[in-house]
């Protein structure tokens, strides 16, 4: 019965089913099908072999990751750094969004709008290359005036403790112009007439933004929050691996799980451990994913991703 | 405190606040133009500075001594940027287009397909591994193209800004003997103009900026696209010697560090000339994107 059902459709929109083939085919090959590719982190991957006649070694590469201390390094460091931007972000963003809401001649909105966007727009390789070129021992304009002032240059690069600071910082500045965007853009949406009328009633600029605004603004900012959520074990590579480089001697407070994985999987150390840290990775990202969701969907079913 | 005081404080917080940002996210662009124009010597006796202490031309002229490796990157990162964005636009416009049809019977089905892959993925490794031992992509320039050319969330995007558009305008299409690809091409597209050219952008912007897929596949120079060659520029020795070697200049006397910069800044100038034109359809796009939620 289904299957006819199936069959009819199929013949009634034959055109609708042609159009949505690319985009279906698309994400069979690259998603599914790698999915099945899974059994690597079980197996002791060799390439003569490929992935279908390497031998089984049960939970070994998990075993070989969590103990090698590695495991534990990245992942903090990747929910460390993802709170870190989450929070740091949600406050500068709001500030952001807020004072160009309020305080607005037009010139002023569009221009400092343009520039905010602008670090969006540049690759973080341009990124790294103005932070090396900012932070270098040598040569870096930090250490530059540092001299001029008759002080003292910092190697930032063979010491770990700045680097948690000047990454936060260059995430906030890369992606602040385009996320305050879309708090601005849900500021605007608020009906005009309730500021008119808390305008009659007496309220300052302060208590219109806490008792109008930012009530208001609550869908919109849980929603973002649920989005970074649902990627706190994930890490920005091109952030990472641009911002730092391949750096040793920074590894404890720098490296994330995705870093970690493309190291190994470039340097081919171990294909097998690398598999199972990827897995380990997708594995935590869905279950947070779920969670959350199930956890908003109880409270409020309206700011629930799916 | 009185509401004008109130008011005055807080403008002149909001000015210094947003003035001080938007310094902040100028002033790398000077750096790394300052940088670029000033003398191997004095940058190596003082360090850079913002204004350059003694300028010069040498980096550039470095750059361009023999250009042939990085118009050779100007044209792969050209061609990616147009390929893949041709495609992929049509492609989430179809795919997206086709899910918003109230009428189309499995839409759900397919969407949580194409959704759950951005709940759960195989990982890097598997991928990766597919991607070069069963489809051949080492130093193949579709690898450039096919990591970034479907992504969910746009297609989400596209998908709920063509459920707006009003289903009567179908119909009547339908009425008048027209068939969905005519539909879709000849009444869908055209009214679509805002959110293609917003999603185009970004996907325009992606493939501009992507060095991981090049980082991942490419280790043939005529096939390296200008952000990878930058990346390689920067990092390594090689890069450098390589350049110089090409250009008959010997090895010590190459300014290396204006150079990194002279590159860094021949990289950021196309996205410098079309900022002007393309900013206002970001603003416009995450404006409309944010208001439907």
């Amino acid at each position: 019965m289904k299957k006819e059902g199936l069959m009819h459709e199929l013949k009634k929109n034959k055109l609708l089913f042609l159009m949505l083939l690319p985009g279906i085919l698309y994400f069979f090959v690259f998603q599914y099908i790698p999915m099945s590719g899974i059994v690597i982190a079980f197996k002791q991957f060799r390439f003569d072999k490929g992935i279908f006649h390497s031998p089984w070694v049960g939970f070994d590469n998990f075993d070989f990751f969590f103990r090698s201390g590695k495991a534990w390094i990245i992942t903090r460091n990747t929910i460390l750094y993802n709170l870190a931007f989450m929070a740091t972000g949600l406050i500068l963003q709001l500030a952001t969004a807020l004072f160009i809401a309020e305080i607005g001649r037009k010139f002023v909105k569009k221009y400092i709008q343009t520039t905010l966007l602008f670090p969006f727009f540049i690759s973080w390789v341009v990124v790294g290359t103005f932070i090396y070129n900012l932070f270098n021992f040598e040569y870096g304009i930090i250490n530059h005036y540092l001299k001029d002032w008759g002080m003292e240059p910092v190697d930032i690069y063979s010491s770990s403790s700045s680097w948690s600071y000047i990454i936060v910082f260059f995430n906030n500045w890369k992606y602040i112009g385009y996320n305050s965007l879309i708090y601005l853009a849900a500021i605007y949406s608020i009906d005009k007439s309730l500021y008119e009328a808390a305008e009659i009633d007496g309220a300052g600029i302060m208590q219109r933004i806490r008792l109008i605004t930012l009530p208001l603004l609550m869908p919109t900012i849980m929603i973002l929050l649920l989005l970074a959520v649902g990627q706190l074990f994930r890490g920005n590579f091109e952030l990472f691996y641009n911002v730092v480089g391949n750096n040793s001697l920074l590894y404890n407070q720098t490296d994330v799980i995705d870093t970690f994985v493309f190291r190994s999987l470039i340097q081919s150390a171990d294909i097998g451990m690398t598999a199972a840290a990827g897995l380990y990775q997708a594995v935590l990202c869905l279950v947070i994913i779920l969670v959350t969701n199930f956890t908003i969907k109880k409270y409020n079913s309206d700011y629930s991703l799916f | 405190m009185s509401r004008s005081l109130e008011q005055k404080l807080f403008h002149s917080a909001g000015y210094l606040f947003l003035i001080a940002l938007a310094v902040l996210c100028v002033l790398p662009l000077l750096f790394i133009f300052g940088g670029s124009f000033t003398s191997e010597q004095s940058v190596i006796r003082n360090g850079f500075s913002l204004i350059p202490k003694e300028w010069s031309l040498e980096a550039y002229e470095l750059a361009f001594k023999n250009p042939k490796d990085l118009f050779q990157a100007y044209f792969i990162s050209f061609s990616v940027v147009a390929v893949g964005t041709a495609a992929g636009l049509l492609m989430t416009a179809m795919t997206g287009y086709v899910l918003s049809r109230r009428d189309f019977k499995y839409r759900n089905f397919f969407s949580f397909f194409i959704y759950f892959t951005s709940v759960f993925s195989g990982g890097l490794v598997p991928w990766y591994i597919m991607m070069v031992s069963y489809l051949d992509m080492k130093n193949n320039f579709l690898a450039l193209i096919l990591p970034l050319l479907l992504n969910v969330f746009y297609i989400i995007v596209m998908k709920s800004f063509m459920s707006g558009i009003p289903f009567e305008i179908i119909e009547s299409g339908k009425m008048d003997g027209a068939n969905e690809l005519r539909i879709f091409f000849k009444i869908i597209l055209p009214v679509s103009g805002p959110a293609l050219a917003t999603i185009g952008l970004f996907i325009a912007l992606q493939y501009w900026n992507d060095f991981f897929s090049a980082m991942l596949f490419i280790t043939d120079q005529s096939l390296m696209p200008l952000q990878y060659y930058l990346y390689k520029m920067v990092n390594s020795m090689d890069a450098l010697s390589r350049m110089a070697s090409m250009s008959g200049v010997p090895i010590p006397q190459m300014p290396k560090e204006t150079l990194k910069l002279a590159m860094t800044a021949l990289v950021v100038l196309p996205i410098i000339f079309v900022y002007p034109f393309v900013q206002r359809h970001i603003i416009g796009g995450v404006t409309v994107g944010a208001v439907k939620g």
